[in-house]
């Protein structure tokens, strides 16, 4: 759907780019709002898992009649309580859910038990005896692409891997156009370094959390927390071989999912659970579990090589970019294969993706997935090519900068973008100029994200009284339903207090994609308004035929139909308000709806720069100043566009300096808590500043786009960027711990 | 499992004794119902201190102080005598875990967790704190370096506990100071902690010195060579460069996934300066 | 196993309950009582989501047995409000946008309760300390301490 067109250079709005309060607000501030874990129904049982304490493990028997025994255990299920055969699309993820032969990871799912206590489910767990035959275990990424690394599903390799290639490499992706090698003998200097990115988790506080029940005639009913419900509904029915039809998922209100909660761990094993038992069971994982057998991201391993004339032109690009997502295909390498180099207009650019399988759980969306860590090596080379001519990186930025008509280095040619927008900002910003003291370092780096549209399905009501109920089928991640009931409002004309909007079950609306890829207030606003447009005709027909005119000759302005013009005749203005109360007299309840498949989603660019102070005697770096600048297209509720910059920026801090999963030799992993798994903490960080760009998306009505994902592109590179500036040392090896800094400042100052 | 929340020390001792091997003593229960949750404790009886008269006090006693058992991280900081003469001690223990967990931890707890990361060990040491036990044989004084023995280990015997630490008196110019590294600024265990007490003359010589490490070895360390270098000297640079030197050279960390042997090595050296010139400040009156 | 019978008073009401001796205040509330409000993140005291006060000291439920709470005062997220009117922070969280996906705003909330009682004129850094143990991951921190931050500075112009 296209940008509308309006006389004025900008379209004026009434409630859009203002801060109303959200909908959901005083629920949630009183400890009111139900989220997964606070769900209960009569006679509901406890489900609990057995995970594997292995990395790599033939599953040689499970013993379960001792559990079974046990007093208060109501139902046991393993891998045989599921079909044997389930469609392609969902056999990994049942194999994830719950282990087949092999547990491919440590903390695998191998049987699960349902009990009438918490307590039972626990000693019910323990005397479920399960016999492994241990086998070689790898979790590194080149390691896993070593000839004699120990291979987790031989023969699982697609027609794009070239033969000979090691086991564990499941795919092989392209990109780019020109020639690399000739732009790098155009160029005054190559830089080629290699960068490696620790796995890290999306680390929601909420932990995965659901409630089933299934009766014997096949209904059942889920709720579960996700960041999409119909998603939920045809995995768990593929994987269970029932009806999608017959199973209703309502989601809760959801603690934060960042990407992590856009497949199913937990429900799909509470569902069987409740069909064994019948009766319904609640399962909430441990932050322990959440952290050994949900999300991460892919750990990678990636080399660039950029060649740049001294004047800061790119002349050629390439990227090698190998990323392990886990026990099965499917890491985020192709989208960090794609997103590379797209801030760029370059002439010679090539990228080449390896998709590797490990002894780890199964990488689930993170964020921008596969977009940081590429961003990461790309612009940390961009850095030090420009800083090593004496030229200032935002200026390198903008001589090289992608902009409307670039053919981007994965394919497509670029509509209106931001990205220009939000370097010239930067450079503007009193930041960019701020003095520096002593240790100090200033750092910037770019990011972009694609932004997703896809399936979407909207319902809007008008109710008798003149108010309004929208029907959505997004969760509601952080704050969509203030934007989506301003949208309605703002296209209605009515106050933002007269629409109440609320997430619908799976059997309320029709199919819509998960709460991913930034799509929602684009998508879903979209079919919201055009949901509104199509209540807006009915009423004006209402009006028309209420005054005998054609439907034709009636408007909508301010909330109420009106004649048209002079000749359409005089009448007074029937509001939303009038048109409803007498609605069951000129025709019955009036609705909108649209259903959509949402293409034109508007790629999205932004620019950070950051202040660090590095201790040069322990390692440590202090975050001191954070300026996001970013693309919006359209900002709707400015206030959450912005906390979607400072929270994607901080995840990104975390990512750059502190977070990472670790394994021991044992490929166990080591610190499945947020004790060691060290995600920012309020002291950790100044106030994150802001400032938004609105360039307008040309395939969104109000010019939306996508704001969610790409603030967590650019943070790795800018701190090691600033990192550099400060002491000196160019960090390659995320995360920048103080030991990996106090080393590359010792092993500088030998240099010296 | 019990719950036992008795009144009297005799009656916390007698069920302490009953049941040696599976009866936990709870005070604040920040690291026990931690271990409990993960399956790696389950007591057959807990017994909370913290209902038994006096647990909760802070008194003086022949100049020092006699903080009881229960006395959680925030009581400890709200009180005015021992903050001012152990800075040091008092901040050890507020650095542990967060505001939450500072309503509930408490000095005799992170004392009997005997974790080699423990933060308030390392200050006490430095403080020559004591440890009074109560047990079957009536009560005993332990200086409080002796308490650890291993990780997770004390020199405890059958049904004793610790009902309360005494900090000494402290004679004028004289302050103490501990610091640890912690990889974000809150939250995390230490990766190395260095605790520094120290006792000056008129014209500013440290007369006497204790030096106390933390998480570089399976108990904490204290270094009488770190003590040695400080002892004599003016505080100056050079005082300090040995104190430095000696501390890298008394941690005997290991490598694991909160530092590397040669980080923490180093890291203890440049804690104990910079706790040293914290404590002489103090002691000097000049922070 | 035997319950514990425990009688204590939660956001100013006498209440009792039966727990097992094993049962953390946190799952009493949740799973006993019904006050869903208090959150589990993590069951270890490093999120700070299932933050109450107890005789109006802060910690995390997870980390106290129910059968501590003998004799107690508890309060509560379900407590904050006075009937329909909100706390101040309760409403500066709403205007500021301090939440997103809200799990960590009840704990937030009690834990910022606390320090205002104890420091009504907190520095941002004696409130991005305080707040140390109370994990947000949506928001990155910066409208939550403007809005405790505000929320203070109303509080103190009313008193």
């Amino acid at each position: 759907m296209a940008l509308d067109k309006n006389p004025e250079t900008a379209r004026s709005f009434k409630l859009v780019g203002t801060r109303p309060l959200r909908p959901d607000g005083i629920d949630k501030v009183t400890g009111r709002a139900r989220f997964g874990a606070d769900m209960s129904a009569p006679g509901m049982l406890v489900g609990r898992v057995l995970r594997s304490p292995h990395a790599h493990a033939r599953i040689v028997s499970i013993d379960t009649s001792r559990a079974e025994a046990l007093q208060g255990v109501k139902a046991i299920v393993t891998r045989a309580d599921f079909p044997a055969e389930v469609p392609e699309a969902v056999a990994d993820i049942l194999d994830n859910c719950m282990a087949g032969r092999t547990a491919f990871y440590d903390g695998h799912a191998v049987a699960a038990v349902a009990a009438s206590s918490a307590a039972v489910a626990r000693k019910a767990l323990k005397l479920i005896e399960v016999t492994y035959e241990i086998l070689p275990h790898v979790t590194d990424v080149d390691a896993a692409m070593r000839p004699d690394a120990p291979v987790l599903h031989p023969g699982r390799a697609d027609e794009s891997v070239p033969e000979g290639t090691p086991g564990n490499v499941i795919s092989r992706v392209q990109y780019g156009h020109g020639d690399p090698e000739t732009g790098f003998a155009e160029a005054d200097r190559v830089v080629e370094r290699s960068f490696r990115t620790a796995a890290t988790h999306q680390g929601y506080i909420e932990p995965h959390a659901c409630l089933a029940t299934m009766g014997a005639d096949g209904q059942a009913d889920l709720w579960c927390c996700t960041q999409g419900h119909y998603m939920v509904r045809g995995t768990c029915a593929a994987i269970l071989g029932i009806e999608a039809g017959q199973l209703r998922v309502t989601a809760s209100e959801i603690g934060g999912g960042f990407g992590g909660k856009t497949t199913v761990f937990l429900e799909p094993v509470a569902l069987a659970l409740a069909r064994k038992a019948g009766r319904p069971v609640k399962m909430v994982m441990s932050r322990e579990e959440v952290l050994r057998a949900s999300g991460p991201t892919a750990s990678t391993s990636i080399d660039v090589k950029i060649g740049m004339t001294k004047d800061g032109r790119i002349t050629g690009a390439a990227a090698e970019l190998r990323y392990q997502g886990g026990a099965y295909p499917g890491s985020p390498v192709e989208m960090g294969t794609m997103s590379a180099f797209a801030p760029y207009d370059l002439k010679n650019v090539r990228t080449v993706g390896w998709d590797v399988v490990t002894n780890r759980p199964k990488q689930a969306a993170y964020r921008a997935p596969g977009a940081p860590m590429a961003a990461f090596a790309v612009e940390s080379v961009v850095d030090e090519l420009a800083r090593g001519f004496g030229l200032d990186p935002l200026d390198v930025r903008l001589k090289n900068a992608a902009r409307e008509g670039t053919r981007s280095s994965y394919g497509p040619t670029f509509p209106a973008i931001g990205l220009e927008a939000t370097l010239r900002a930067a450079k503007d910003h009193p930041h960019w100029s701020a003095p520096l003291g002593e240790g100090q370092g200033r750092g910037v780096a770019c990011g972009f994200w694609f932004n997703f549209g896809g399936d979407t399905c909207v319902s809007l009501n008008v109710n008798p009284d003149g108010t309004v109920s929208l029907s959505e089928g997004n969760p509601d991640i952080g704050g969509s339903r203030a934007s989506m009931t301003m949208m309605a409002a703002e296209e209605l004309g009515i106050p933002y207090e007269q629409v109440r909007t609320v997430i619908a079950d799976t059997a309320s609306l029709g199919q819509n994609e998960v709460t991913d890829g930034s799509r929602v207030t684009f998508a879903v606003g979209l079919a919201t308004i055009e949901a509104a447009r199509a209540a807006k005709r009915v009423m004006c027909e209402r009006a028309a035929m209420v005054w005998g005119i054609d439907p034709e000759a009636v408007i909508w302005e301010d909330g109420a139909a009106k004649p048209a013009g002079p000749n359409a005749g005089k009448f007074e203005p029937m509001t939303l308000a009038d048109i409803a109360a007498i609605a069951s007299n000129t025709g019955g309840p009036i609705a909108g709806h649209h259903e959509v498949n949402a293409e034109g989603a508007g790629v999205s660019f932004g620019t950070h720069i950051v202040d660090t102070e590095i201790d040069r005697d322990t390692g440590a770096v202090k975050i001191l100043r954070y300026t996001v600048f970013q693309d919006a297209g359209c900002a709707v509720h400015p206030a959450y566009v912005e906390g979607q910059f400072q929270g994607g920026a901080v995840q990104g801090i975390g990512w750059a300096l502190n977070e990472e999963y670790i394994y021991g030799e044992d490929g166990v992993l080591q610190n499945p808590g947020f004790l060691d798994y060290r995600v920012p903490v309020a002291s950790d960080l100044p106030m994150i500043d802001t400032m938004i760009l609105e360039i307008p998306n040309p395939g969104h009505p109000y010019g939306v786009r996508g704001v969610g994902e790409t603030p967590i592109v650019p943070p790795l590179a800018a701190i090691a960027n600033s990192v550099a500036d400060a002491a000196g040392i160019r960090m390659t090896d995320l995360p920048m711990s103080p030991p990996k800094v106090l080393a590359a400042l010792q092993a500088g100052a030998a240099g010296n | 499992m019990r719950y036992e929340a008795p009144q009297t020390v005799e009656s916390a001792v007698s069920i302490l004794s009953a049941t040696p091997a599976g009866c936990h003593v709870l005070a604040g229960g920040t690291d026990l119902l931690v271990r409990m949750r993960a399956g790696m404790s389950e007591p057959e009886v807990i017994v909370d201190i913290k209902r038994i008269a006096g647990m909760h006090e802070i008194s003086a006693e022949e100049g020092g102080w006699r903080i009881g058992a229960a006395v959680c991280g925030a009581e400890l900081g709200e009180h005015e005598g021992v903050c001012a003469a152990w800075p040091g001690v008092v901040e050890a223990l507020e650095l542990i875990g967060s505001t939450q967990v500072q309503g509930r931890a408490t000095l005799a707890g992170n004392l009997c967790n005997a974790s080699p990361a423990a933060d308030s060990v390392p200050a006490m040491v430095a403080a020559g704190a004591v440890a009074r036990v109560a047990g079957p044989d009536g009560t005993r004084d332990v200086a409080v370096q002796d308490v650890p023995t291993d990780p997770g280990k004390t020199s405890l015997g059958r049904g004793e506990f610790v009902t309360s630490i005494f900090l000494p008196a402290r004679p004028e110019r004289a302050s103490d100071a501990y610091l640890r590294f912690i990889p974000r600024t809150e939250m995390d265990i230490a990766v190395v902690g260095c605790g520094v007490n120290l006792e000056l003359d008129a014209d500013g010589t440290c007369t006497q010195a204790r030096v106390a490490l933390g998480a570089v070895g399976p108990k904490v360390i204290l270094v009488e060579d770190a003590a040695a270098a400080l002892a004599g000297s003016a505080l100056d640079d050079a005082a300090l460069e040995r104190l430095a030197a000696a501390c890298s050279q008394a941690a005997s960390p290991i490598d694991d996934k909160r530092g590397t042997v040669a980080f923490r090595k180093h890291v203890a050296g440049v804690l104990a300066r910079r706790a040293a010139i914290i404590a002489r400040d103090r002691a000097r009156g000049e922070a | 196993m035997s319950n514990i019978h425990v009688t204590t008073t939660i956001n100013g009401d006498s209440v009792e309950y039966l727990c097992a001796p094993e049962e953390t205040l946190l799952d009493v509330l949740r799973d006993r009582l019904g006050m869903t409000g208090s959150k589990e993140g993590c069951g270890t005291g490093d999120c700070g989501a299932c933050s109450v006060t107890v005789d109006g000291r802060l910690v995390c439920s997870c980390l106290m047995l129910g059968a501590e709470a003998e004799g107690r005062e508890i309060a509560t997220i379900e407590g904050m409000a006075a009937g329909e009117v909100l706390h101040p922070l309760q409403r500066k969280f709403l205007e500021h946008a301090a939440l997103q996906c809200g799990i960590c705003t009840p704990g937030i909330l009690v834990a910022a309760k606390a320090l205002l009682e104890k420091n009504p004129d907190p520095s941002e850094e004696e409130t991005r300390y305080w707040l140390a143990g109370n994990l947000c991951r949506c928001t990155g921190y910066d409208k939550v301490i403007r809005a405790v931050m505000d929320a203070a500075a109303e509080m103190r112009e009313a008193s």
